[in-house]
């Protein structure tokens, strides 16, 4: 691969690796469901059907359907071998024989081969009491696409049964850490919601910290102390090119971009480390001060509006919640409840807020519901971190520690569906969940 | 290799540059667009060099012989204990003395609760420290601060003996 960064690479011997998507990462992200809901929905995703000049199918699509379906913690995917027909089309399907064996859902489908590297998807799903068809769709793919367009059936095909959209076609963008002392380095990784197709975005010696996402999920904020300086830079995925978008002296942290994508909130601290929070122009490079506080004042992030920042602040002796207005003025105090809240964010739908709450002496995530301001730990750690809100608002990833490693675990808002991702021998922290993807 | 040379002097003084720079606030520094970001981003690295190994001075040297460069703070406490006092009292006397050296405080907070609040608390952490330097006479452009926050752990462990080893400050001279 052609980098533009090889010379520097060698200069510095390795201290600063930078690589672009597309290269794969060691480990996959491995997902086993902790905790589900009491009573999940049967349903059966039954073998594609598969028709093309390639010796065989190029993916088991039925099958990255089912883990999808299942890992939602809210169906089961029946067994192949309880199947007592496989069809491939609706017109196939003998409804009674599915509801004999207690299917609610059948998911039925093919794949057809098109071309060289062409391909047609089409599935459908059905309700098997009612004997009716829910949604069917056809799509085109190719072998790059083909993972992603079975995610999307899926997403689909969880919206009709939950009225809630899904998020399998989603993705996520985490920190890992290998190694100890000299020797350690620092990763920023973008894998698919399922924890596979893993792409290292950045690699380094200096810790790398707070990835966000753009609203077009093209570019990521991050903070990285390379030079033994924190500095955010705004990297492109697709390309590998970065922008260092502030370097000022003392901290510049906390990176978190406004929805329509043309502005940050960032923190920064200054010469006399006073945090306080900002906002930045990304096209005038124009600065805004939300805070002067003397306290900590960190960890910004907006509402979907646009209107105003909720963050961390100490002012009032420990960290608590409390949000501003983007033009100014006097921050109102949100959280109440216990000595230790901090690092909020918002639900897409702006009616959560996810927060690290102090538990009874645990560091846990816990949901704010907005309305009713009433608090609900939905994580089960001691030392749980980084919540972040799927782009539905329905659930949300957090960083939380097996032994000495941090892993990433996925629970609903409620708290009732939990599953865990583990990452191999490395540190994995700070998740944060992308937004739906464009279709 | 005429390229990496070059890029190697550019680096260098990239690193030297980023110093001096580092105690003056520069509005304009925000809007340093650098595309790529390779040579902003390996910049610091020549700055870097030093950070392998210390400058041995007397007037650092405490009774017991030892320089002392690393100073160690209380859970949820920014304030500096007592036994500190003569320590700092030597680094400040020694910036004083050698008005062309200067020091990077890097502050540190052990691993519980939220990282970025956690960056806040080892800038505070820092902050005591350059306070006290810059009363007992160091100058401001001769210090600089960066919290690492939990980041970079000098022990490992989530016990109270690990936690109390990585909420420090460590004193870095840069030349």
């Amino acid at each position: 691969m052609r980098n533009p960064f090889m010379h520097c690479l060698r200069l510095s011997m390795g201290t600063l690796l930078l690589a672009t998507l597309g290269l794969s990462a060691r480990a996959e992200l491995v997902i086993e469901i902790t905790k589900g809901v009491g009573q999940r929905t049967p349903v059966a995703v039954v073998p594609f059907g598969w028709e093309g000049s390639d010796a065989s199918e190029p993916m088991d699509i039925a099958a990255v359907i089912a883990a999808d379906l299942e890992r939602s913690g809210r169906f089961d995917a029946v067994d192949e071998e309880s199947m007592l027909q496989k069809p491939t089309a609706g017109v196939d399907v003998d409804f009674d024989d599915w509801s004999i064996v207690g299917t609610e859902a059948i998911v039925v489908g093919k794949l057809t081969q098109t071309g060289d590297n062409a391909y047609s998807l089409q599935f459908q799903l059905f309700d098997v009491f009612g004997k009716k068809q829910l949604v069917g769709y056809r799509m085109p793919a190719s072998r790059g696409t083909m993972r992603e367009a079975a995610h999307r059936a899926a997403d689909m095909i969880y919206e009709k049964l939950t009225g809630i959209p899904g998020v399998f076609g989603t993705q996520v963008a985490y920190v890992t850490s290998q190694g100890e002392g000299k020797g350690k380095t620092y990763t920023l990784v973008v894998s698919d919601a399922d924890g596979e197709n893993e792409n290292t975005i950045m690699e380094s010696r200096d810790p790398i910290m707070s990835p966000a996402w753009s609203p077009d999920s093209r570019r990521l904020a991050y903070v990285s102390f390379e030079g033994n300086q924190s500095s955010i830079f705004v990297q492109t995925l697709r390309t590998g090119n970065r922008v260092k978008v502030s370097s000022l002296p003392g901290i510049n942290g906390s990176p978190a971009f406004s929805p329509d994508g043309r502005k940050l909130v960032l923190t920064l601290g200054g010469v006399d480390g006073n945090l306080d929070i900002h906002v930045l122009d990304l096209n005038s490079r124009e600065l805004t001060r939300l805070t002067t506080d003397r306290a900590i004042d960190t960890e910004g992030s907006w509402s979907p509006d646009g209107r105003e920042i909720f963050f961390t602040s100490d002012r009032s002796g420990g960290p608590q919640v409390y949000k501003v207005s983007v033009n100014g003025g006097t921050a109102e105090r949100i959280t109440f409840e216990g000595s230790y809240n901090a690092r909020p964010r918002l639900s897409p739908d702006g009616r959560k807020l996810a927060l690290v709450h102090l538990d009874r002496g645990n560091y846990r995530i816990a949901v704010l519901e907005m309305d009713r301001r009433q608090l609900l730990v939905v994580s089960t750690g001691s030392q749980d971190e980084s919540p972040s809100f799927a782009p539905n608002s329905d659930s949300l990833i957090y960083a939380t520690r097996q032994g000495r490693n941090g892993v990433l675990e996925t629970v609903s808002a409620d708290g009732l569906v939990r599953s865990r991702l583990a990452a191999g021998q490395s540190d994995v922290r700070e998740p944060v969940w992308s937004p739906f993807p464009r279709y | 290799m005429k390229i990496s040379t070059m890029a190697l002097i550019a680096l260098l003084a990239l690193g030297v540059s980023g110093c001096s720079k580092n105690t003056i606030p520069d509005p304009d520094a925000s809007a340093t667009a650098a595309d790529g970001g390779a040579d902003a981003s390996t910049g610091g690295y020549g700055a870097d060099g030093t950070s392998g190994g210390e400058f041995v001075d007397d007037d650092l040297l405490g009774p017991d012989g030892e320089m002392g460069m690393v100073i160690y703070f209380d859970f949820d406490q920014s304030e500096l204990r007592p036994e500190y006092t003569d320590l700092l009292a030597r680094h400040a006397t020694h910036l004083a003395n050698n008005p062309g050296t200067s020091a990077r405080l890097e502050g540190h907070a052990d691993e519980r609760g939220s990282r970025e609040y956690n960056i806040g608390l080892g800038e505070r952490r820092s902050q005591t420290v350059r306070r006290m330097l810059l009363i007992q006479g160091a100058s401001a452009n001769q210090i600089s601060t960066v919290s690492f926050g939990e980041e970079r752990p000098a022990a490992v462990g989530s016990d109270e003996e690990a936690y109390s080893l990585n909420r420090r400050v460590e004193i870095k001279y840069t030349q």
